[in-house]
């Protein structure tokens, strides 16, 4: 279905996107002082103030309903902090009190007002579900200039958030006012909450906040990039959002725009560089896959050690009964290793060429190296360093290794009397 | 049967059953948990509906139960990455499947009798009008059937695992070495909280239902210091809850749902202010009379070491106090026999002290003098 781009359409466009961006700045505080799930309290306690600043102004222009439900927001805020103190009941227990308490009066009063001669709530309902379609621009020009006010806070206010964000004693041991700073975060997380009441409501808020926050967590270790990259993502998806509900017509924008957010988060887990689960993975699987192949290497050195001569292929059955390994995956290790052209299939057997050995003897030298490293240097008795030298061998450094070389005065032999293979030993011997 | 009645029946066994599941969300800080899994159940409804074409409890409440447990599992899930806390990982899930929920209702079920708003309150207020008919014999008021069983189920099932829970619940360590599963027994419970909280909803709604978890439990725990005794005084304040909070929302004419509610968060702050071991009205006189305990002694610690007496002015100025503080410490030696002589000329008595060399307080003196 055709949008149709007209002036409306872009005013919740924008309405959408200030909205991602300022939720996504703050979000990433929230996030990483550990306070996710606050905005989602806070959300659901402005409920009352937007009732009773109805029932007290009688006006559903949204300047005083707003208002009402920051004040609600805030003190919501204080009583969760009022019980964590002093009660046994934690943290999220306080919040899960307040949230769903401050509803309950909430709907008592919205049912109330409802049921009064005269009364019609109908305006009020929009803040339980948002009606992102409803904006006018008068609502957006009022979110461009508490967002504009938001970000300028976070802008200001840059190096002080951080540092009560990551290291919140420090902060306070140089002299910062942690507890004002702290009050006027949340105070930045109500604001934006109100904001956002009108957009997407009372129970998505909570992902305009967070799914950004996380999402460019997987991207970046730095604040600053991370913020941007919410802003980004979080804008990004209110436009997108806005835009996908409108060719649909009938998909409420709210839950789109969540969506959006939430496919971005999906794909920033997977997929995000360092962080990412798939290349953790295919890190993980190539890993594994060297360590296999440097056993193998091992195994069949091993052989030709004991019987002093390494043109002597290794047979299957030999190599099997060495670690249990089953025909099929050893022979497909062996192909793999053949490619590389670090061992020979000499008919039914294995022989390591030059280049094999030179990489057999690396792996064996830094296992013989770190055995002796451990019953010299650190005291453990020499039957009880083989497991550990086992998994080190895979992952010591080329330089790691000289060093310990340098530290134990270049020795000949590990612990159990077997000689340590020096760097060129190898090309010597096979020439 | 008289609908008042009915609906006080059915919110106390809502309140019973949420009660008792909702305790252990609260002892295992996992209240959260129920309010994710309360939203996240939307698409599970949703799809049962359209699947069974009807609105039949049973079907529903399996659904929903079902996607309560996905919701717990992708928690876990995505905690065990270790990409995400478990705070964030609730606050990424729950509003993602919810909003899956509200498409789905609004793509598909559009036209029946299924919006977002009915699963977000719930009307308990219908409870009396819809009856439960098997073969054509009329049982009574449905909701009552439904509240009733999953009541009964909740019961047995924390009765039969009672040690379970308990022991998962405060030493997940301890329970592991003894050969029972956390993580089981984890989802055991979080079962029976996604059946609960679906059982729930048609009476009291997505929102609320929270409330009913976490509120009566945290009431009791405040009152309360051991397992079974919290469970018992739980189930009997959410039941004193509902009933409390029909009356709030009979005189206001308002939702009776949003009443109860209103009325964990009254009796909650009862509690919190009241209560005999842990409120705060305890936690004020505790700190005032150590207080005034510890003043009385720093004025009696003062006038041991001076050989004249002193005046109640000049102690007052001393230690930089207001006048009724220094009265205060003044009345209690007094009354104690630790100090005679009228305020101008105050003095201490052999039995100030003998107190004094018995509470051997010298150093403390020393420290807390300015």
């Amino acid at each position: 279905m055709p949008i149709d781009f007209d002036a409306t359409l872009w005013i919740i466009v924008a309405g959408a996107t200030m909205l991602g961006v300022i939720g996504g700045v703050i979000g990433c505080f929230a996030l990483l002082r550990r306070q996710s799930l606050l905005g989602d309290s806070l959300a659901h306690a402005a409920l009352p103030g937007v009732c009773i600043a109805f029932v007290v102004t009688g006006s559903k222009s949204p300047v005083p309903l707003l208002a009402g439900a920051l004040v609600a927001g805030v003190l919501g805020s204080l009583l969760i902090l009022a019980v964590v103190r002093t009660t046994r009941v934690k943290e999220d227990g306080a919040m899960g009190i307040v949230l769903s308490t401050f509803f309950g009066v909430g709907i008592v009063l919205l049912t109330w007002i409802q049921n009064r001669p005269g009364g019609n709530q109908s305006g009020l309902r929009h803040f339980l579900f948002g009606q992102a379609a409803a904006l006018l621009a008068e609502d957006v020009v009022r979110m461009a200039i508490l967002g504009v006010l938001v970000l300028a806070a976070v802008v200001v206010f840059y190096k002080e958030f951080q540092l009560i964000t990551f290291d919140r004693d420090y902060a306070a041991s140089i002299g910062l006012p942690v507890r004002t700073l702290e009050i006027g975060l949340t105070t930045l997380l109500v604001l934006v909450v109100v904001v956002g009441l009108q957009t997407v409501g009372v129970v998505l808020i909570i992902a305009t906040l967070i799914t950004p926050a996380v999402a460019a967590r997987q991207w970046t270790n730095r604040l600053a990039w991370m913020l941007v990259l919410a802003a980004v993502i979080g804008g990004g998806s209110g436009a997108i959002g806005v835009l996908a509900s409108a060719a649909s017509q009938g998909i409420p924008t709210g839950p789109t725009i969540v969506l959006c957010s939430t496919a971005l988060l999906g794909a920033s887990l997977l997929f995000a560089p360092n962080r990412g689960i798939v290349q953790a993975w295919y890190g993980d699987r190539r890993l594994r896959r060297r360590i296999r192949h440097e056993n193998l290497l091992k195994d069949i050195y091993s052989f030709g050690e004991r019987r002093a001569d390494f043109a002597r292929p290794v047979s299957w059955p030999e190599l099997m009964g060495l670690r249990g390994q089953g025909r099929h995956a050893l022979g497909r290790r062996a192909r793999d290793l053949r490619r590389r052209a670090l061992v020979e299939l000499d008919g039914d057997a294995l022989r390591l060429t030059a280049a094999g050995r030179r990489a057999a003897e690396r792996v064996v030298r830094k296992h013989r190296l770190w055995e002796l490293y451990l019953t010299r240097r650190v005291d453990v008795a020499s039957d009880h360093v083989h497991r550990d030298a086992e998994a080190m061998e895979h992952v010591l450094s080329d330089e790691a290794t000289e060093r310990i070389d340098a530290l134990l005065g270049h020795p000949s032999t590990d612990p159990h009397g077997r000689p340590i293979p020096r760097p060129n030993a190898g090309d010597e011997a096979a020439r | 049967m008289n609908p008042t009645v009915v609906i006080l029946l059915v919110g106390s066994c809502v309140a019973a059953s949420c009660a008792l599941v909702g305790a252990f969300l609260v002892l295992r800080r996992m209240a959260l948990l129920g309010d994710a899994i309360s939203h996240a159940v939307l698409p599970g409804i949703v799809i049962a509906f359209l699947w069974f074409g009807s609105r039949s409890t049973w079907p529903m409440v399996l659904g929903a139960a079902a996607t309560g447990v996905l919701t717990v599992f992708l928690i876990d899930l995505l905690t065990r990455t270790r990409r995400v806390r478990s705070d964030a990982a609730i606050g990424v899930v729950f509003p993602g499947l919810f909003a899956v929920g509200v498409i789905l209702a609004h793509r598909f079920a559009a036209n029946i009798d299924l919006d977002p708003e009915c699963v977000l309150y719930g009307e308990i207020a219908l409870a009396p009008f819809t009856d439960l008919v098997i073969f054509g014999v009329d049982l009574g008021p449905r909701a009552l059937w439904v509240s009733a069983v999953i009541l009964a189920i909740d019961l047995v099932v924390v009765l039969a695992l009672y040690k379970e829970f308990e022991l998962t619940s405060f030493d997940p360590a301890l329970a592991t070495a003894l050969g029972f599963s956390p993580v089981l027994v984890h989802y055991v419970l979080m079962s029976l909280v996604s059946v609960t909280v679906v059982g729930s909803f048609e009476a009291v709604g997505a929102i609320l239902v929270v409330a009913m978890l976490i509120v009566p439990p945290a009431t009791a725990y405040l009152l309360v210091d051991r397992l079974a005794p919290m469970l018992a005084l739980s189930v009997a304040i959410g039941v004193a809850d509902a009933c409390l909070g029909y009356g709030i929302a009979y005189h206001y004419n308002a939702s009776i749902a949003g009443g109860m509610a209103t009325a964990t968060g009254i009796v909650f702050v009862i509690a919190w202010i009241a209560s005999p071991r842990h409120g705060l009205l305890r936690q004020f006189l505790g700190h005032r009379r150590l207080r005034r305990s510890f003043d009385a002694q720093i004025v009696l610690l003062h006038l041991k070491d001076r050989t004249l007496p002193m005046s109640r002015d000049n102690l007052a100025r001393r230690f930089g106090w207001s006048h009724t503080r220094i009265d205060h410490a003044i009345a209690t030696l007094r009354t104690d026999g630790a100090v005679d002589g009228d305020d101008a000329a105050l003095r201490i008595t052999s039995v100030g002290e003998r107190a004094l060399e018995a509470a051997g307080t010298a150093p403390l003196a020393h420290e807390a003098l300015p």
